[in-house]
């Protein structure tokens, strides 16, 4: 009896979780005239893959998705290179400076973008950045740079110290027992940390908003909103094939990390 | 390993030599921390502070700087700005809801694939779907779901509702889509969690006679009890910053029945431009979340104590 109740809230859970997918795939494929029935249908009678070709016709989904990449590859690597050295400060050294910094991580995640978001608007327009991908960069960068460096310090501080020491021991000097010890054993960790700086940047909606408002210079997530129009009236077919196609990426690299990005987070949330 | 490795002896000499290399630390530190503090400064600490220094004035968000000094009058105005109290209450109940049933809902979820079921692997694979998903997608995805005419639910449930645009369901519905994407995420971390409560504890547990839910009551919530405080807390200040989800499905609408605090924000400072008073409502926010996590934080250490 328990198992059977077991067993109906699981399966409840997965329909939870799984009905909406199902549904964002099943108007991705259906025919314009299947969509104008009445009775809606779970499984299109008709499938097509039309919606997919059409999405790119309504809006320029493919300079999007290259804005958006360029944007999601300059920000992931410039934030994973600033922060690697300073994760590694965070680790291994004890003064009021690391508390500082890691106070910081803590309370960026507290305070309301928006009382950082319209001061930085300011200093960008005054660099005349609003409206560039560098601009979003910059934004990018400020924004993943303090979960990178809680994600990367947690992997530094699973080094043990004595693999260094015993470097040291050996002789090594600290450059180089943190390229030949400490840089092989991180590996794994950069990789995680840059997948996830990658996404949150390719993800990120509201910084974008403010910064890009000209059409010829937006980024994907703010792409895929004009496929609602004006007034809310939307072609639901191409709307939801972009939207699948946007996923995409995200998905991907997810399933690479998704063991690591749990560690991580454990890592950084809960030992802290 | 610690037995056969011995730290590197601190080199001899005089406290001088001491205090050298503690400087000669400090300036390695510097120097590490240097790529990341600058950036940090810059665009962040740096707007942090302007931003807070904005809330007391009237400056506008154009390219005119003149602004001028207005004490506490955006405060004054904000006690006083109807619209801002609707849009603090829907914040207070999104926000608490959205934490609070996901966090349920998550610990059962949890709960269930913990145990050895089948369809556990589906599970797990779908919890990280919604994780993965750009927020703007999710929103375009629950719109189909649900759209008045072409939409799914009404077609499940037999009824006729504009969903998204219903003064009273228009809040319930995009709090089911508020614990649809963030449940996954507490998930997995509840999950690790509970894989790291010591077996022994429930075999004692077992010897001793107790039942299912004493087990549950006295060894499982007391361990998780680090987890579930870390995370809800996240989990709660995400939530109050969740922007693009509610921008996508409603703009806040209808009526302003879903103007959560940040869209609300957003709208004074980018749409009237009055970068002054939308900073006001930033630390203001800011202010109440920091006292909410406070009280929330202390009680828990309270009673662990």
């Amino acid at each position: 009896m328990r198992r059977f109740s077991q067993y109906v809230a699981l399966v409840a859970y997965i329909v939870f979780l799984a009905f909406p997918l199902a549904w964002l795939l099943s108007t991705a494929l259906k025919t314009p005239r299947e969509m104008a029935l009445a009775d809606p249908t779970w499984i299109p009678r008709d499938p097509t893959l039309a919606n997919f070709a059409d999405a790119f016709g309504e809006q320029d989904l493919v300079g999007a998705g290259l804005r958006s990449l360029v944007v999601a590859l300059f920000s992931s690597v410039i934030t994973v290179l600033i922060s690697l050295p300073a994760s590694y400060a965070m680790a291994r050294y004890r003064s009021l400076l690391n508390r500082i910094a890691i106070g910081w991580v803590l309370v960026s995640q507290v305070f309301p973008f928006i009382l950082i978001i319209i001061p930085l608007f300011m200093i960008l327009r005054d660099l005349d950045l609003v409206n560039t991908l560098p601009g979003l960069v910059v934004v990018h960068v400020t924004f993943t740079l303090p979960f990178a460096l809680w994600m990367l310090q947690g992997y530094v501080r699973a080094v043990p110290r004595e693999l260094e020491e015993a470097a040291a021991v050996d002789g090594a000097t600290r450059l180089r027992s943190i390229a030949s010890v400490v840089a092989p054993l991180l590996a794994p960790g950069v990789v995680a940390t840059l997948l996830f700086s990658f996404i949150s940047s390719w993800n990120e909606f509201m910084f974008a908003l403010v910064i890009l408002q000209n059409p010829d210079v937006m980024t994907l997530p703010l792409t895929l909103v004009r496929f609602t129009g004006p007034e809310g009236v939307a072609r639901l077919g191409p709307l939801a094939a972009a939207s699948l196609m946007a996923t995409i990426p995200s998905l991907i690299f997810f399933a690479i990390i998704q063991r690591r990005l749990k560690s991580g987070l454990m890592a950084g949330a809960v030992k802290g | 390993m610690t037995a056969t490795v011995t730290r590197p002896a601190p080199p001899r000499g005089t406290r001088r030599a001491k205090r050298r290399r503690i400087s000669r630390q400090t300036r390695e530190m510097w120097l590490l921390m240097l790529p990341a503090l600058v950036p940090v400064a810059l665009f962040s600490v740096g707007p942090l502070l302007y931003g807070i220094g904005l809330a007391f004035t009237d400056a506008r968000n154009t390219r005119n700087r003149e602004t001028s000094f207005v004490g506490l009058e955006n405060f004054g105005r904000l006690l006083t700005d109807d619209e801002f109290w609707s849009s603090f209450k829907i914040g207070a109940i999104w926000g608490v809801s959205v934490t609070v049933l996901q966090f349920l809902a998550a610990l059962g979820l949890a709960l269930l694939l913990n145990e050895n079921l089948r369809f556990r692997g589906v599970a797990r694979v779908l919890a990280v779907v919604p994780w993965a998903m750009p927020p703007v997608v999710i929103g375009l995805m629950w719109k189909l779901v649900y759209h008045p005419d072409a939409g799914i639910l009404n077609d499940l449930l037999g009824t006729d509702i504009n969903w998204l645009a219903d003064f009273s369901l228009a809040l319930p519905a995009i709090i089911v889509v508020g614990i649809w994407t963030g449940m996954p995420q507490t998930t997995v971390v509840l999950l690790a969690g509970l894989q790291g409560i010591p077996k022994e504890l429930y075999e004692a547990g077992e010897v001793d006679g107790a039942t299912r839910w004493r087990r549950f009551w006295n060894i499982t919530l007391p361990q998780l009890r680090p987890v579930i405080v870390a995370i809800t807390s996240l989990d709660f200040v995400w939530n109050i910053n969740q922007f693009g989800l509610v921008y996508v499905l409603t703009q806040g609408g209808p009526g302003g029945q879903t103007r959560l605090p940040m869209l609300f924000a957003y709208e004074e400072a980018f749409r009237y431009r009055m970068a002054g008073y939308a900073s006001m409502l930033g630390l203001a926010m800011a202010i109440v979340v920091l006292a909410v996590l406070a009280l929330y934080l202390g009680r828990q250490m309270r009673e662990t104590k």
